[in-house]
């Protein structure tokens, strides 16, 4: 099991945001993560990377996440978020070296990693097809590019799990499109996984191995899409006719 | 294009020390009494190897005359203490700008050189010192309460807007600038017979310093400069955003930490010194961003010798403009330093 999560719990104040959510991730399973808004979908990708203070476990291959160093963690565990509020002119490349960070955190590792970290941005770069704008501000890149240059950064930083927070919210369907299928690619290589969260339940079913179903701040289902997705739950959690709806508009592109 | 290199090259550095030595000649040379250049650096001269000769014991005098003392014991030092207040100014400034991720943050819009002068006006009213070490009182008083201040302050900000955006910060800077102006005028009605001592503070000035005091500010450019160059990766992380450094495998609450100590060390060491000396931090990293980028592995080493260069030429300002009187060196880098403060809001009003 590569990741385990066990009665994860998350309070803003006095408020509940995750309530005993537990799952588990395997080695070549890419989990989305669906729910309504305010289901505390977020929270919980927050909660993986460290950055929320939580009760409860989570475990990576047995460890608790929380005894690993940062940069310990960062090697295991990527995070690409949805939207990278920049506000100086770095280019692409300095961007995409800082993914190596983690690789090479002391004085002397970092001299040693030259030849290493220059084969990983080089090659992350060419696989999300930034290399040719390498030297540019990111303070000039379109948000799909933008997107494009910090998905190379997580690849550059080479972790075992990738946790994307709706990765291509603000994209268009071509960039869409690109980053799932740069990520469907990426967990290819054996030792990998992907968590997702993810509003569009269409893209959940294409792309995804496994899918939770959380609200509430709570696990509602656990399985493969067909398993989870049915009719009879999705209008539960949604208060509508999901599957009325995707079929009335599938029909409109005939 | 923008170059893009990884780090200062040994060309840039020459470079730069160049611009900055040849800019503190200027200075030593210029003033109510102009002295050539040629004697000028013969004087210098003639006075480090009489240094030399008495270190190692044989006998040496120093050179003597009317223009030789203007030189070594007023304006020298004077310059120098300049040099290494505004190299430290500027590198705090830079290291903030990074760490917030804000082009407007500086000692001076923050309110912490403010803090600072309140934690050095304290220990002077209250007779604060260490026996033995006449700077150590104001100084540890002021480093302190730098830190504090930064403390408070990044705590408000982060309570208040965790984005920390550039309105919030610099907000919060200008209450708690004027909250501590109203705390010091409270010290300073308990201390009315050394207000004269204290208004110094609030007006900044290294008029009449000495070798000790250079000593001083350069051992601490040393030490808290060093660093912040140490950490120019992790600025740069935090400089692209604090949640992508965490995610990058930052340390971030250490790192954070360890960079709010350095900067406090500076700012506070740079106000016990000289007083309130406003805006150098803001100045001189955005001229220099210009030309360097923002890759904290170059922007750092440029901003040292470029605060450094830019506090020279305002205190050569400070000096000329109205002579015989003398300005305080504050006024004139608050003049620049309000036209740099409007262009950079302006920018970073039209980015968004």
């Amino acid at each position: 099991m590569m990741l385990e999560v066990k009665d994860l719990s998350v309070c803003y104040g006095s408020k509940k945001i995750l309530d005993g959510l537990s799952f588990s991730v395997k080695e070549g399973q890419w989990l989305m993560i669906a729910g309504p808004n305010g289901a505390g979908k977020s929270t919980a990708i927050n909660a993986i990377a460290g950055g929320v203070s939580y009760t409860g476990k989570i475990l990576f291959e047995g460890e608790d996440i929380r005894r690993k160093k940062p940069a310990q963690l960062a090697r295991c565990i990527g995070v690409l978020t949805q939207s990278h509020p920049v506000s100086y002119s770095f280019s692409v490349e300095e961007v995409v070296a800082l993914g190596r960070y983690s690789h090479s955190t002391g004085f002397l590792s970092r001299r040693m990693e030259g030849k290493e970290r220059a084969d990983a941005v080089d090659a992350a770069l060419n696989l999300t097809g930034m290399a040719e704008r390498r030297r540019q501000s990111i303070l000039t890149l379109s948000g799909g590019e933008l997107q494009r240059t910090f998905l190379a950064q997580v690849f550059a930083q080479d972790p075992r799990l990738l946790l994307l927070d709706e990765p291509t919210n603000h994209l268009d369907l071509i960039y869409q499109k690109q980053v799932f299928g740069l990520i469907r690619d990426w967990l290819k290589t054996p030792g990998r996984a992907v968590i997702s969260v993810i509003h569009d339940l269409s893209l959940a079913r294409a792309y995804g191995t496994e899918i939770l179903l959380m609200d509430h701040g709570t696990a509602l289902a656990y399985g493969t899409a067909g398993e989870v997705l049915t009719p009879a739950r999705l209008q539960e959690v949604y208060q509508m006719d999901v599957y009325g709806w995707m079929r009335e508009m599938l029909s409109q592109w005939n | 294009m923008k170059s893009q290199k990884e780090r200062f090259s040994t060309a840039e550095y020459v470079l730069f020390a160049a611009v900055t030595a040849a800019v503190l000649c200027f200075c030593v040379c210029v003033g109510s009494v102009t002295i050539p250049l040629k004697e000028t650096v013969s004087i210098i001269r003639q006075a480090l190897y009489a240094r030399i000769g008495m270190l190692l014991g044989a006998p040496a005098s120093l050179p003597e005359g009317t223009a030789a003392s203007i030189i070594l014991s007023v304006r020298l030092p004077r310059v120098l203490c300049v040099a290494a207040t505004g190299a430290s100014l500027s590198l705090a400034g830079a290291a903030m700008q990074g760490l917030l991720k804000n082009p407007l943050a500086d000692g001076s819009t923050l309110g912490v050189s403010s803090g600072a002068a309140l934690g050095a006006v304290t220990a002077i009213a209250f007779g604060i010192t260490f026996p033995g070490l006449p700077f150590a009182g104001t100084m540890t008083a002021a480093v302190l309460s730098a830190l504090v201040s930064l403390l408070i302050i990044l705590g408000l900000a982060y309570k208040l807007d965790r984005s920390l955006s550039t309105n919030t910060i610099i907000l919060i800077g200008m209450v708690f600038s004027m909250f501590v102006s109203s705390l010091m005028n409270i010290v300073i009605t308990f201390a009315a017979d050394k207000v004269q001592q204290i208004t110094f503070w609030t007006m900044g000035s290294l008029q009449g310093k000495g070798y000790t005091e250079a000593l001083i500010l350069f051992g601490a450019l040393a030490v808290f400069g060093g660093i912040l160059f140490f950490h120019a990766r992790e600025l740069n992380a935090f400089a692209i955003g604090e949640d992508n450094a965490r995610h990058i495998g930052v340390n971030v609450r250490r790192v954070r930490l360890v960079l709010l100590i350095a900067v406090s060390g500076l700012i506070g060491i740079c106000v016990s010194v000289g007083g309130v000396i406003g805006f150098v931090g803001l100045v001189a990293p955005h001229i220099l961003r210009m030309i360097t980028g923002p890759n904290h592995r170059r922007l750092l080493p440029a901003s040292a010798f470029g605060g450094a260069t830019f506090l020279m030429l305002a205190d050569l300002a400070a000096r000329m403009l109205l002579r015989p009187r003398e300005l305080n060196i504050g006024i004139v880098t608050s003049l620049a330093g309000a036209a740099v403060f409007l262009v950079v809001f302006w920018r970073a009003g039209r980015g968004k």
